[in-house]
């Protein structure tokens, strides 16, 4: 098992090393120039001359790529062009926020998506079935930021229960650690929301199936025939076993929620990564579109590594050769 | 004088004795051909995007001479297939019976047409297709006519617009600048549904292209295509075409080519999978025994027999680039104002959610009618096409 994983980890590294440098290829070799921002009638053409040189701009792009390719591996990811302050430390604010909005909604996914797929396993073709079945069509079918728009009219705009934007309200620091935790909760819902719908209509599904599967298990009759209620056998012994396929699912669907999160903490002024992403692709900021493109690809190679793990820890019977 | 017969439309309903139909039919196709090149221009038209220029210039597609071409060109359309097949089906009705088996096709084609939701969904990309191609005769009005802004710019849907010139009626409300919703969904459907057959398009061909030659050839050639694919599918999809539009300036064609060259990793490993087990098969040996190079080989043996996952995994993937596409347009690096997407439809109509709900409503409305439409035809090709897959 550690062997395998370890084997695992060591197969990711190449895969992480062509991410960087496809990332860095693609945004190298882009049109135009990240100097662009700076010129101004007023600074000098030969101030300019001396920033490419201290941005180091005026190297060849094989030299550029060696020296990128060094300062990542000791973990240095550059200077944001636009902001002038490390891309770490840009990133070590805004990574925290996305992964808490991304695990809010992880959660979100899991008992939703588990509690409305097996109520339709235990009552198939009834009418709640029917209608789940029609609504996670119709909810795959949905572009996320529309239906975060619609409830953001519906909720914060008409009904105003729910603030629209932000992770907190402007007094947030007024108030008691209890007020400012219900408060953040309260800016969570909307987002993780949006987020995590179309992921929780798909593991309804996959619960569904796995569990119709199960019953139709011998075990699951004996366990009836003990005399257990039929909640305990479809809780304890069913649904457990169900539970397997979904289980290595939720790693799979980490580069789901990230392209989510583009999108999503757009809508509701997130100050995740995402948002920055976008920000820094409209502003040409190469070294942060470059860090958020890796880090995302590392996530999901992460995710994978998690998968395949996972499985092997909640399904015994799975061996690593 | 047999490849005259059936390239010559008519001459074989006069060899039959049939002179008058043959006639008819020969001037019908005439006429049509005619109105094809003729008025191509025309026709072009009303069929294009319209740069922003053409906008600013002055209304281009809703004058009298393109409807008149669109509607010869619908007529011909629609009007040729079914006069053919009535006229088919009277020549056969006297013939004696054939007794065939039937087709691998035909029984899919049995399998559609007996499936409820299939045949929903086909009809419904019909009708989502027709309206783009009509867009000039269906909209109530130009799409970036603008009028009188002070007096029609936020118009509630379903309000009327009276002057002295007459009266305008606004189905779905009016946005920012006083133009129609319901005419710029419209022409807005063009985008999306042009895009998502576009790039899907780019993507099976350069997905079965790699799967091919992967899955055929296996050894360095595979492990190299194979660590490429790994390599994309390893980034969250969404930044590396936001990267790549983002670089380059937004145009339609970009945005095309990113997504087509995007989403072809699932169709290389499907098509990969397929060969891979088809490689042991004894017609394979056979068709290399016989001396075939390799590009008849897996053009004529190998890709035949991998085509039915491949329509699959296309079909359910037009929604998804249809999303994308909408996604892009949204964050404002996709389709360009004026030009009406769905997607820069609902990003104008953030800019006043509250007082004017309708403009980001309705197109939103319009993609999820689109994508569902195509989800529900991809099920239905799926369980025709393989039925063992049927969920």
């Amino acid at each position: 098992m550690i062997r395998f994983v370890i084997r695992r980890i060591l197969v990711s590294i190449p895969l992480i090393w062509a991410l960087a440098t496809l990332t860095f290829f693609i945004v190298r070799m882009a049109p135009g120039d990240p100097l662009a921002m700076y010129y101004n009638p007023e600074i000098d053409p030969s101030v300019m001359e001396t920033l490419r040189v201290r941005l180091g701009l005026d190297q060849p792009i094989h030299v550029q790529y060696v020296k990128w390719l060094g300062a990542l591996a000791q973990g240095e990811l550059g200077v944001s062009f636009g902001r002038h302050r490390p891309v770490a430390e840009i990133l070590a604010e805004t990574i925290p926020n996305t992964l808490n909005l991304t695990i809010f909604s992880l959660a979100l996914i899991l008992v939703v998506g588990t509690a409305v797929g097996v109520v339709s396993a235990v009552r198939q073709y009834s009418l709640l079935d029917n209608v789940t079945t029609l609504s996670a069509l119709f909810i795959y079918s949905m572009p996320g930021f529309w239906l975060g728009l619609m409830l953001i009219i519906l909720f914060s705009l008409k009904l105003r229960w729910l603030p629209a934007s932000g992770m907190e309200s402007v007094n947030a620091e007024f108030l008691s650690a209890g007020a400012r935790f219900l408060d953040h909760v309260r800016h969570l819902i909307l987002p993780a929301f949006v987020l995590g719908i179309a992921s929780a209509a798909s593991v309804a599904r996959y619960v569904r199936g796995s569990l119709l599967e199960v019953i139709r298990q011998d075990y699951v009759r004996t366990a009836r025939a003990k005399g257990l209620s039929e909640g305990r056998v479809i809780l304890r012994h069913a649904l457990v076993n169900a539970l397997i396929p979904v289980i290595t699912l939720l790693g799979l669907y980490l580069p789901f929620l990230l392209s989510g999160a583009v999108v999503t903490e757009t809508i509701f002024g997130w100050p995740g990564m995402g948002r920055l992403t976008i920000n820094a692709i409209f502003q040409r900021d190469y070294p942060i579109v470059m860090a958020t493109n890796l880090i995302a690809g590392v996530m999901v190679v992460a995710g994978n590594l998690l998968a395949d793990v996972l499985y092997g820890v909640v399904d015994p019977r799975i061996r690593y050769e | 004088m047999r490849s005259l017969l059936s390239f010559v439309p008519g001459l074989g309903h006069a060899q039959h004795g049939r002179t008058g139909r043959g006639v008819i039919l020969a001037l019908v196709w005439l006429a049509l051909l005619s109105v094809a090149v003729f008025g191509r221009a025309r026709v072009a038209q009303a069929f294009s995007t319209p740069t922003p220029e053409e906008i600013r210039a002055g209304s281009v597609w809703s004058g009298p001479d393109a409807k008149a071409a669109v509607i010869v060109l619908y007529a011909g359309l629609v009007l040729i297939p079914v006069f053919s097949a009535w006229d088919c089906r009277r020549l056969r009705r006297g013939a004696p019976g054939r007794r065939v088996g039937e087709s691998q096709w035909k029984a899919v084609y049995r399998r559609f047409g007996r499936n409820p939701v299939a045949r929903t969904g086909l009809g419904l990309v019909l009708v989502l297709y027709a309206v783009a191609l009509l867009a000039p005769l269906l909209a109530p009005h130009d799409p970036n006519a603008q009028v009188d802004i002070v007096e029609t710019r936020y118009l509630a849907p379903g309000s009327v617009h009276v002057t002295d010139a007459g009266s305008r009626s606004f189905l779905l409300g009016t946005d920012k600048f006083g133009r129609d919703v319901l005419s710029r969904i419209i022409y807005g459907s063009r985008i999306s549904l042009t895009i998502g057959f576009v790039a899907v398009g780019i993507a099976v061909t350069l997905g079965t292209l790699l799967g091919a030659l992967a899955g055929y050839f296996g050894g360095k050639t595979d492990w190299l295509i194979m660590r490429f694919v790994d390599v994309l599918m390893a980034f969250p999809r969404i930044f590396l075409v936001l990267t790549l539009i983002a670089i380059y300036r937004p145009s339609i064609w970009l945005i095309v080519a990113v997504i087509g060259a995007t989403a072809w990793m699932g169709v290389a490993r499907i098509v990969r999978g397929q060969i891979l087990s088809l490689k042991e098969q004894e017609f394979m040996q056979a068709a290399r025994a016989l001396g075939m190079p390799h590009a008849r080989v897996i053009l004529r043996h190998v890709l035949p027999n991998t085509i039915s996952p491949v329509i699959v995994a296309a079909s359910l993937m037009i929604g998804d680039v249809i999303l994308t596409e909408a996604t892009l347009s949204f964050l404002g690096l996709g389709v360009q104002p004026p030009t009406a997407s769905w997607g820069n439809l609902i990003n104008q109509g953030r800019d006043n959610l509250l007082g004017a709900w309708w403009i980001a409503t309705f197109p939103g409305l319009a993609i999820v009618a689109t994508v569902v439409s195509y989800n529900l035809l991809g099920d239905g090709l799926r369980d025709a096409l393989d039925p063992r897959l049927k969920s």
